[in-house]
């Protein structure tokens, strides 16, 4: 990630597991990896639903986020993510906004 | 050229003004476990190399005696890695495994951490290091109550050098600087500056062992608890840089816990000073070792085995400004196994039409 901008220059983000020597590795399998996409876009999902938005996996390679009128931004990875999500929802998508922790408490009670 | 590492480890030598930064780099210039590495300064005149040079390079770049090659940045970092890395690969300079930076004494340093994951060249050659901050015997405790930068420098190191400390009057304002220090960054490895030590190697060795093993300290975990927010007389402190520790003995879900940390680095990155911590990750028989600096984190290293009866995961943070018992409560909402996984919402697991038709 770009860490001034956020968007520019993509590379191996750190959830990502890159077959380098001491990376997180779990997911060195194409099968495992592509669970992992799949998992992350159910646990983005969990976050997203309260702004109103949802993210999708695009042919294993990208994502797609959407929000529910239908303005849609395709992302590399996590690190693209909270920058496109906040610019889609007009307002910033904060994990220490009080709401959004009850909110998140409230799901995972349920 | 085998003896090149994939990626180059960026060491990063900062400090207040004039808390000695430049006498420690003299020291170490002429020391020759600094022979495989390349050291980037402000100006040459400032450390006086005459008498160290061997051969000069070009008009940026000298070799020394130790084998070191020295450097002065003129314009942009990005560049003058890049200079130093074509230089290296034409074998114009001795084939350096490492590189230290001096960086200003006011800078933040996280902008230079910040280049080289960001630069399409450096990434693919170089990584980022250890930080070495000096502090000050004798006004470092006065900088630290003054000066936002000095605490962001004391806060991201990963070595603190105490420099002057022989000019200390007494032993009290020294003991007082260095649990400051503690309270700041608790699991940064501590220097007293003499005129011989501490040596090139304790500095900048190697960085991602020395990572991962001062992960857990005698007492069985990486770090013991950091202590409050006062200062030596007992009065709160009024700098808003705090440390805490985040501890779960649920297992972490990876995912969310990736989902959770950038979400808050991209909203909260720049009062974030260090996230540090090991996690015991759900599906995972091993500890693994998150580090991060602001924006960035660095790869997660998978550790050998738990420390001695201990198997939970505990992250320390250090913030500027942010309150704890929201992160904490955020963490376990968010990040914790069992709770990301199970409930997917069903609005959210609708596919995304417009994204899927063609």
């Amino acid at each position: 990630m770009c860490s001034l901008c956020g968007v520019i220059g993509g590379d191996q983000h750190w959830t990502d597991a890159a077959a380098r020597p001491g990376v997180f590795t779990r997911n060195v399998e194409r099968l495992d990896r592509r669970r992992e996409r799949a998992r992350r876009v159910v646990a983005v999902n969990r976050v997203l639903a309260a702004f109103g938005m949802s993210l999708s996996d695009w042919q294993g390679s990208s994502f797609v986020l959407a929000t529910r009128t239908g303005k849609s931004e395709m992302i590399e990875d996590l690190g693209h993510l909270w920058p496109a999500a906040e610019r889609l929802a007009g307002r910033p998508c904060d994990p220490l906004d009080p709401a959004l922790i009850a909110r998140m408490e409230s799901v995972s009670d349920g | 050229m085998a003896d090149i590492p994939a990626f180059t480890p960026v060491h990063l030598l900062t400090g207040f003004l004039g808390s000695g930064k430049t006498t420690l780099l003299k020291r170490l210039l002429a020391d020759p476990a600094l022979a495989d590495t390349a050291v980037m300064i402000n100006e040459f005149g400032e450390v006086g190399l005459d008498h160290h040079l061997v051969e000069r390079i070009d008009d940026t770049m000298v070799l020394l005696q130790s084998g070191c090659v020295c450097c002065t940045v003129r314009g942009e970092l990005a560049e003058a890695l890049r200079d130093l890395h074509s230089k290296r690969e034409r074998g114009l300079v001795p084939p350096f495994t490492r590189v230290v930076i001096e960086s200003t004494g006011l800078a933040d340093p996280f902008p230079v951490l910040s280049t080289l994951k960001s630069d399409p060249v450096l990434r693919h050659h170089f990584r980022a290091g250890s930080v070495v901050t000096t502090v000050d015997a004798v006004n470092g405790l006065a900088q630290l109550e003054t000066y936002v930068e000095s605490n962001r420098q004391a806060a991201i190191a990963d070595r603190i050098v105490v420099t002057k400390a022989d000019l200390c009057a007494g032993s009290a304002g020294l003991a007082r600087l260095l649990s400051r220090l503690a309270e700041l960054n608790p699991d940064a490895v501590r220097h007293i500056a003499t005129a011989d030590g501490p040596g090139a190697e304790a500095l900048f060795g190697d960085d991602a062992a020395h990572r991962a093993a001062k992960l857990q300290s005698a007492s069985g975990f990486y770090c013991d608890a950091p202590a409050g927010l006062v200062t030596a007389d007992g009065t709160p402190h009024q700098a808003a840089i705090s440390s805490f520790v985040i501890a779960a003995d649920t297992p972490v879900d990876w995912t969310g816990f990736g989902v959770w940390l950038t979400m808050l680095l991209n909203r909260h990155g720049e009062r974030v000073l260090r996230v540090k911590g090991m996690l015991d990750i759900e599906g995972e028989d091993r500890p693994v070792a998150v580090h991060g600096v602001q924006h960035l984190v660095h790869p997660p290293v998978h550790m050998d085995a738990w420390p001695a009866g201990e198997r939970s995961s505990r992250i320390v943070f250090i913030v500027d400004g942010l309150d704890p018992n929201l992160l904490k409560r955020s963490f376990n909402a968010f990040a914790l196994a069992g709770k990301a996984a199970d409930s997917p919402q069903p609005e959210a697991a609708e596919p995304v039409r417009n994204a899927q038709s063609p």
